[in-house]
């Protein structure tokens, strides 16, 4: 067990917009109050690999995901963190020529399985994209499609708001549902497709980069909004933003690209308590990408 | 300009200025470009002036309210007055009916074929399938009209009509559109080949719609559980909405204007009929097939049917701009008020 005794840690707010020097960066990651151990996981990933095409991009990848918490998927670019998200609902199915090995299992259920259905999946398991991507339709529109899609019809009026409430949205567009989507600034975009994942009532929101296209105050909203989310659900964010992971997550899993005889392969390096992987990481590699000195 | 060194020669300055005989190709090409842009404007000019002068005296002698409500079309023989009687709603009819049923044909297939091409058809066939379906384009339209006649409306228009007439003619009011008797040329037949003639552009720009799509959107779709044919109906099909419209009305500009194949398919009375098996005229078929035989005062009265055509072509294609504009606008204006 590693400290997680310190309950009353200096509060989590951001320590802003600093740590742009040339030598590491101050972080203050959160202090978290659960265990070491992962307790009961929403997903188990067991020696995962992925290829798109034949090339190899992620190899060999096994780590429990906690219920109710925030993990982070951190390492430079083109380590697989996306290909990993993308594994766990599905979402590489829609890319030709994507192959997935190993076993993923939700709450106990393979959903690689013959049987099961990619739809299903991706209902209970939601995501936020990189880029806002809101439909063309208006705000209320876009968060009764997935209810209506699903024959979650009755009391639509009340799950809207229930789900704008939920992502912090309701107040600043409760008097223009009808509005279009796109009319929105890209953190209320952001933050109403947030509101569309929660409209289906899913139990894991997977999110990738969700802040990378973001002022640094709709950053912010989003990670208060995270914070406020963790619990009821369990959150997968993939981010480039030390300071981000560090501020918002329970755990952070590293990656990174490792030359395997002239190929590059995405790996997982070290996956823990995010305190420890900011203050203590075990492995080298870590620490250097975390100080910033990594090539 | 000219340097203080003085190390120059004087003729220095001059080869800034072109020379030799490249120097007149600008204007020239100028000039050409504007001769050519101008002949289009100046033929258009005329063709609407010397028709619209023909057919005047037609309008005044018909009267022209009547010239586009009476069904009473009786072809005159003199050559120094009008004898006859000159009422062309029968083949306004007839070109508004087999435009409409070739259009409603071909919608949907388009959409489907495209959304066949773009989403579902393995990788391989993709391109030869639409290379395929861009073909039937550059048949020539007198080849669709051999083919329906001889083959296409007896083997296969024809048992489809006797099945629509048996199965919806008890049918209280819509039962009227498939009233017998059937014929093998009628408005349903020219309407059917039609379809397959502007399959092509329909398809054509149905599909580069679709294909501009963002992919985000999709994504957005499918991540919320979304099935492929979901995403087809209410994503796909509903964000290229407009591009669709807008490739409707060209397929119908195309069919209202199409002569030959319809002029050999669509029945060639004079007389109109509710029944869609009915074999009436189009107008376009209608100048086609009696012009050759046609007395001085009859073939004003058949340039007054064009100029009739040209007027109903006019006003489809600019509602259809209209209908564009209108539909982008609302589109447009919220992607404008989209801040970055
Ligand atoms: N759709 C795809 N088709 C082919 N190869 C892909 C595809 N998506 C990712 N890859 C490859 O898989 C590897 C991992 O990519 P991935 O997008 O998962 O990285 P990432 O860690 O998310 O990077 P970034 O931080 O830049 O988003 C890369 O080498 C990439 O080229
Ligand atoms: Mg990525």
């Amino acid at each position: 067990m590693v400290d997680n005794t310190q309950a009353q840690a200096a509060p989590t707010a951001a320590p802003a917009q600093t740590g742009q020097t040339n030598t590491a960066p101050e972080f203050t990651p959160r202090h978290t109050t659960v265990p070491r151990e992962v307790g009961e996981a929403v997903f188990d990933v067991e020696t995962v690999s992925v290829a798109y095409g034949g090339a190899p991009a992620l190899k060999e990848v096994s780590m429990r995901i906690p219920k109710g918490e925030i993990t982070a998927l951190i390492g430079p670019s083109g380590c697989g963190k996306s290909t990993m998200l993308r594994c766990l609902n599905r979402m590489n199915d829609l890319i030709d020529g994507a192959s997935v090995s190993g076993r993923i299992t939700y709450h106990g259920e393979d959903i690689y399985a013959e049987d099961v259905d990619p739809a299903e999946v991706r209902r209970r398991i939601g995501m936020v994209f990189q880029k806002p991507n809101p439909f063309a339709m208006s705000i209320y529109d876009n968060v009764a499609f997935g209810p209506k899609l699903h024959g979650m019809k009755s009391n639509l009026d009340d799950r809207v708001e229930k789900a704008l409430r939920g992502a912090a949205l309701w107040d600043e567009v409760k008097d223009k549902l009808n509005d279009q989507g796109h009319a929105l600034s890209g953190g209320q975009q952001q933050r109403l497709c947030i509101a569309r994942a929660i409209a289906l009532e899913p139990d894991v929101i997977l999110m990738d980069e969700p802040a990378s296209a973001l002022d640094p105050i709709s950053t912010l909203a989003i990670e208060d909004l995270m914070r406020k989310l963790r619990g009821q659900y369990s959150i997968v964010i993939v981010t480039h933003n030390m300071q981000q992971a560090a501020r918002i997550s329970d755990r952070t899993a590293f990656f990174t690209v490792d030359m395997e005889q002239g190929v590059r392969v995405g790996e997982l390096v070290e996956y823990d308590l995010t305190e420890t992987v900011f203050t203590n990481a075990s492995d080298q590699r870590t620490e250097s990408y975390i100080t910033g000195r990594f090539g | 300009m000219a340097t203080d060194t003085g190390q120059r020669p004087a003729s220095a300055p001059s080869s800034l200025r072109s020379s030799g005989p490249s120097r007149y190709a600008d204007p020239l090409f100028r000039a050409i470009a504007f001769t050519a842009g101008a002949s289009v404007l100046v033929i258009l000019g005329l063709m609407i002036g010397t028709t619209t002068r023909d057919a005047l005296p037609v309008f005044e002698y018909q009267g022209l309210v009547s010239f586009f409500t009476s069904d009473e079309w009786r072809a005159g023989f003199s050559r120094t007055e009008f004898t006859g009687e000159y009422g062309a709603f029968s083949f306004i009819y007839g070109t508004v009916v087999t435009s409409l049923l070739a259009v409603a044909v071909a919608l949907p297939l388009a959409i489907a074929v495209s959304l066949y091409i773009n989403r579902l058809a393995p990788k391989r066939l993709k391109r030869p399938l639409a290379y395929t379906v861009e073909l039937l384009a550059a048949i020539p339209s007198v080849v669709y009209g051999l083919w329906g006649l001889l083959f296409f409306a007896p083997t296969f228009i024809r048992p489809v009509m006797e099945l629509l007439n048996r199965t919806l003619e008890p049918v209280p009011i819509l039962g009227r559109l498939f009233a017998g008797p059937v014929f093998t040329t009628s408005y349903f037949t020219a309407g059917m080949v039609l379809a397959v003639m502007i399959l092509p552009i329909i398809t054509a720009i149905t599909r580069e719609v679709m294909a501009q799509v963002p992919r985000d959107q999709v994504d957005a779709a499918y991540g919320m559980g979304a099935t492929d044919f979901e995403v087809m109906t209410k994503v796909i099909i509903r964000t290229s909405f407009p591009g669709i419209v807008g490739a409707t009305m060209l397929g119908l500009g195309r069919a209202l204007g199409e002569t030959i194949a319809v002029a050999m398919l669509v029945g060639g009375s004079q007389r109109w009929g509710l029944s869609l098996f009915f074999g009436g005229d189009s107008m376009a078929g209608h100048i086609a097939n009696t012009f050759q035989d046609a007395a001085p005062e009859t073939v004003l009265a058949l340039i007054a049917v064009g100029v009739g055509l040209f007027v109903i072509t006019v006003i489809v294609n600019v509602l259809a701009r209209l209908l564009v504009w209108r539909i982008g606008r609302v589109a447009g204006d919220a992607a404008l008020r989209r801040r970055p």
